[in-house]
């Protein structure tokens, strides 16, 4: 069995409201050096056998969606 | 003419939608299911708000992928008259049927009021029969709708922002647009001008014990479809 890891981010470009929100109180709680907080989702598969090709199938039709967001899978 | 409101787990904006159209404006309506496979016998579909599949993984994700979506897909390149509010435009925009998405709103806030709206097309079947300022309410966490630059310049020079968030004088106003839309955007159609997403519930706002009856102004653009059956 193959554990699969899927990153799913938010594209730079686009303003992360919620990861501004936490960044927001990391420096409240005296973390001063803190930018800028993103945050992102990790979906962990479970596959046999695995395909890259198949998982990454799986990314472009559901996981990620790719006007909004960016996707890395690490096997 | 016969309205088809979608039901996906989730879904609680059905029932609303589904009065609003039967009772208030008067025309047929009835509830499909999410697991079927078939729109034969309705003229329009209304895909209504809600939280369908809990908003799991991203708003309208799973639900874009039911299995009645194929035929939705269908019925809108046939040009026939699909409708999606909040959870449904959501929905629409996953599935392919519009560009863009809608992410979480500017100040993180779920945003529940009335807001004022400006028909910036008055082409379509859903903004054809709209005049003035709409007040129609929103509620919604997830209404800030994002789309790239290009595609931005396009549905501008195509026509096909449908609404945009201003003030009750149908101005620009940045705290008229409180979840933080790129250019206010509130609705958009597609290229053929028959599928309307948009993130206010005009459902909620047709009649006067509901404290609006604006929405009408864009559902009736479907009586002027029942009419040309």
């Amino acid at each position: 069995m193959a554990r699969v890891r899927v990153y799913v981010t938010l594209k730079p470009s686009l303003l992360d409201s919620a990861g501004r929100t936490v960044a927001g109180s990391l420096q409240n709680l005296g973390y001063s050096e803190l930018k800028e907080a993103r945050i992102g989702k990790l979906i962990e598969l479970e596959v046999e056998p695995y395909s890259e090709a198949r998982v990454k199938e799986m990314c472009d039709k559901l996981l990620a969606n790719p006007v909004i967001e960016d996707y890395r899978i690490e096997a | 003419m016969k309205v088809a409101v979608l039901r996906f787990p989730g879904s609680n904006c059905d029932q609303d939608a589904f009065h609003a159209l039967r009772d208030d404006l008067g025309i047929g309506a009835d509830y499909v299911w999410h697991q079927d496979t078939s729109l034969a016998g309705f003229d329009a579909v209304f895909v209504p708000g809600g939280f369908s599949y809990g908003d799991y993984l991203r708003c309208g994700a799973m639900a874009s992928r039911a299995p009645i979506m194929a035929e939705v897909q269908r019925f809108a390149q046939e040009g026939r008259p699909v409708i999606g509010a909040c959870n449904g435009f959501q929905i629409l925009c996953e599935a392919g049927l519009l560009p863009g998405a809608l992410l979480l709103n500017a100040e993180q806030k779920f945003i529940c009021k009335d807001v004022y709206l400006r028909a910036e097309n008055r082409d379509s079947l859903w903004t054809r029969g709209v005049e003035g300022v709409l007040r129609i309410p929103i509620a919604h966490g997830e209404g800030r709708y994002v789309v790239d630059d290009e595609t931005l310049r396009r549905l501008e020079g195509e026509g096909r922002v449908a609404f945009r968030y201003v003030t009750s004088d149908g101005e620009r106003a940045d705290w008229a647009n409180s979840n933080g839309s790129v250019d206010a955007i509130a609705g958009v159609l597609n290229e053929k001008g028959n599928v309307l997403g948009l993130m206010p519930h005009p459902e909620r706002a047709t009649r006067k014990l509901l404290g609006s009856t604006d929405g009408l102004n864009i559902l009736k653009g479907l009586k002027l479809v029942a009419a040309n059956l």
